[in-house]
């Protein structure tokens, strides 16, 4: 017999009481796709999306300055075809190697995608073909790196890593504006672009904190402890939504008129603050997960206490505590939603404001999906690139291939 | 950086502005710090709800519209000459008044109903301009549920929003008549009718506008009907903090422009032909004040002489504005009902630009 057919049999038709079990919850499922296959095609009307697209992407971001966003998308294009092909150039010994060989499967599968998705979504043919060069240059470059990158000096090497906080800042000035480019005020960016950058400054600037806060609550010096331990409890104590209110109501009263930072950045602070204070107590228990002997090791072999913390404890208790600290993040990602209750116009905010178009009343449905979707490939990345990290600190996978 | 260092060294100016408003008020002078705030930052901060069909949206070239958002761009237009200087801010029904009174945005246009307590000094003390839409609470039951009045729902669930009038007033009018009935209420409009549809509840209650504009996204908007009890009057008013009455006046008296240009037949299309007319007939002296060609209405208000032809030229007169955003012209389809000229028996009536 066929293995796969033997183990469905295994699985699923072992005894008449499975057998049952099985073809009910198949009746259920079948039933319920059909039915969701059945609405998407024949009964949901996607000119919502379509119509909106832009403000789904941007927000009210100026038309005649989204060149900026396309030459942004290139740029990261460009890093993510670099740095993939870098990387996969480079065979390590601590690597376990699971994921990397399933790469020309994702290359492929993007390939597919980027050929689909944008015909798929009935964009205009400048845009699709703007979206196929993108993913042209991405698998072009991931093929050169791969190919030529072994080659390069390793000076070179060293310094291609330092090309993504530049990327990130080069990313700001284009998207906001200054050195001769046009400001484009924060009130006016919106949808996926707020959304991924409120997300992306806090998850960064929450990081050093969070190990800052972690570190200063376990420290020997009472003001530092009971400075961190104050501050994560108040932030932990507090609903988020709280005190994004907080931010956005009450500095207007504590600040003369105009002095307070734009509403955008006090919530990206919000949110990073918020954070940092759970990222702290992840990061926390990585450190208690390091034994106390490994300092008194370290110590004792003649390191600083710094050096003793930077080389010794804090790799290890990072890698300890890096899924929770990626789950913080992706939960980090999808609290941004709150954003749409304080006013601003994340993708939810712009979701609720397109189903207020009398032209698009009652989509509902369409709208809520389609910003699932969306959410799920973001933190399905997130999710992705953890484990993939996971894999490479993994002491186990070093010591079975090394 | 630079522009926070900016604001910094702006503060002493500022304080300065405000004193100076402070010792020319005894003169009589029109000073408002608002205003010069607003001036200062060459665009005017409107609060909006931003998801309300008809009142205000974004369509998707990313303007906002909406019979809400035309009062900002009056506003702005009175102000600036220019109706596109309004930045918008997004604001749910529970941060609106905080926002305002903290000056977050200048000018409240968010279908806010005035009321004694929201008006009063010791209350939310706002200051409220003419309303400009005269809505109702009503109730909307499906039509196979046989609903005809409010008895008909003793003991069942109903669908509110919280936090809002509306809540209060189904609380009174159920009591009143002694009425059980059990309140399943939502944070959001969404979930309300989301809740509503899916039969969590039997009957839905909000102002009348917000229910037509809602039945009309249904999927059948002919399954459902309106009940004829109207709960409440809820007259839908733009507000301004207490305590700067000349913004406050500026404010009145560009809605009451919006309604005065409607009674006089001047229209966005004819304001041009109109203003020449006026300035080559000295003898329509009342059309000649109220286009700012002769008086002084504007710099009594501290804005242009020109800000009526200004309002007009830019969102039309306030029957323009409803047909566009909420009545035929849209797909609300809303009847005039008690919004019409009091000319014709409705409720919106300007006083006399003199």
């Amino acid at each position: 017999m066929n293995p796969l057919l033997r183990r469905l049999r295994q699985d699923l038709f072992a005894t008449p009481a499975d057998s049952l079990l099985s073809i009910a919850l198949l009746a259920i499922l079948a039933s319920g796709s059909t039915a969701f296959l059945h609405w998407a095609f024949s009964r949901a009307q996607w000119a919502v999306i379509q119509a909106n697209s832009t403000l789904f992407a941007l927000g009210r971001y100026p038309i005649e300055q989204q060149w900026r966003l396309w030459l942004l998308t290139a740029l990261l294009a460009a890093a993510a075809g670099i740095g993939w092909g870098m990387l996969r150039s480079h065979p390590r010994t601590d690597r376990s190697g699971r994921l990397w060989p399933a790469n020309d499967r994702i290359a492929a599968l993007l390939l597919l995608l980027s050929l689909a998705l944008p015909w798929a979504l009935g964009l205009a043919l400048p845009i699709q073909l703007r979206w196929w060069a993108l993913s042209g240059l991405l698998l072009l470059l991931r093929w050169l790196a791969g190919r030529f990158g072994p080659g390069l000096p390793p000076a070179l090497k060293r310094l291609l890593p330092l090309g993504l906080p530049l990327l990130y800042l080069i990313g700001m000035l284009l998207i906001g504006g200054g050195l001769g480019l046009a400001p484009v005020p924060p009130s006016e960016w919106g949808g996926l672009l707020l959304t991924l950058l409120q997300a992306s400054f806090a998850i960064l600037l929450c990081f050093p904190l969070g190990v800052l806060l972690a570190l200063g609550r376990r420290s020997d010096l009472p003001l530092l402890r009971w400075g961190s331990v104050i501050y994560i409890e108040f932030i932990r104590g507090a609903p988020l939504i709280t005190l994004l209110f907080l931010g956005q109501n009450m500095l207007g009263f504590l600040l003369p008129g105009g002095m307070a930072p734009e509403r955008v950045w006090r919530a990206a602070w919000v949110l990073t603050l918020f954070a940092a204070a759970y990222l702290a107590e992840a990061v926390r228990s990585g450190l208690a997960a390091v034994p106390r002997g490994q300092v008194e090791a370290a110590r004792s072999l003649g390191l600083s206490l710094p050096q003793a913390f930077s080389t010794v404890v804090l790799p290890q208790a990072l890698r300890v505590a890096l899924p929770s600290m990626v789950g913080q993040f992706i939960s980090l990602l999808q609290d941004t939603t709150l954003l749409s209750l304080i006013g601003l116009m994340e993708l939810l905010g712009t979701a609720r404001t397109v189903m207020a178009n009398p032209a698009f009343l009652g989509k509902n449905a369409e709208v809520y999906l389609t910003l699932a979707v969306l959410f799920w490939c973001c933190c399905a990345a997130l999710g992705l690139g953890s484990r993939a990290l996971e894999r490479r600190l993994d002491p186990a996978a070093v010591v079975r291939s090394g | 950086m630079r522009s926070r260092a900016r604001s910094w060294l702006a503060l002493p100016l500022l304080l300065a502005l405000g004193l100076a408003g402070c010792a020319s008020d005894s003169g009589g002078g029109v000073q408002s710090g608002k205003m010069a705030t607003i001036k200062a930052r060459g665009k005017l901060i409107c609060g909006v709800d931003g998801s309300l069909p008809g009142f205000s949206f974004v369509g998707p070239d990313g303007s906002y519209s909406g019979l809400d958002v035309d009062v900002c761009k009056a506003m702005a237009a009175a102000l600036f000459g220019d109706p596109t200087k309004v930045e918008y801010r997004n604001l749910n029904s529970s941060e609106r008044f905080a926002a305002l009174a903290s000056g977050e945005v200048d000018l409240l246009s968010r279908n806010t109903t005035m009321t004694l307590s929201r008006d009063a000094a010791g209350g939310n003390g706002l200051s409220f301009a003419p309303p400009t839409f005269y809505d109702g609470q009503g109730v909307m039951a499906p039509i196979a549920s046989g609903i005809k009045t409010l008895k008909d729902l003793a003991g069942k669930p109903i669908c509110v929003e919280s936090g809002t009038t509306t809540e209060l007033n189904l609380a009174d009018r159920m009591r009143e008549q002694s009425i059980p009935y059990t309140p399943l209420k939502f944070q959001t409009g969404d979930q309300t009718y989301a809740a509503y549809l899916q039969g969590r509840c039997v009957a839905v209650t909000s102002d009348r506008s917000q229910l037509a504009g809602k039945r009309s996204s249904f999927p059948n908007p002919d399954a459902h009907s309106l009940l004829p009890d109207v709960m409440s009057k809820e007259p839908l008013t733009p507000a301004t903090v207490n305590g700067d009455p000349v913004w406050a006046d500026a404010v009145r008296w560009t809605v009451n422009a919006l309604f005065q240009a409607e009674e006089l037949g001047i229209s966005k299309a004819s304001i041009a032909a109109k203003l020449a007319e006026a300035k080559a007939n000295p003898n329509q002296a009342d059309l000649r004040r109220f286009l700012g060609v002769e008086g002084e209405f504007g710099k009594q208000l501290g804005l242009p002489a020109d800000f009526v032809p200004k309002i007009i030229g830019a969102v039309g007169h306030y029957g323009e504005i409803f047909d566009r955003n909420v009545g035929p012209g849209s797909r609300l389809k809303l009847d005039r009902g008690v919004n019409k000229q009091w000319k014709d028996g409705g409720l919106i009536y300007s006083p006399p630009f003199r």
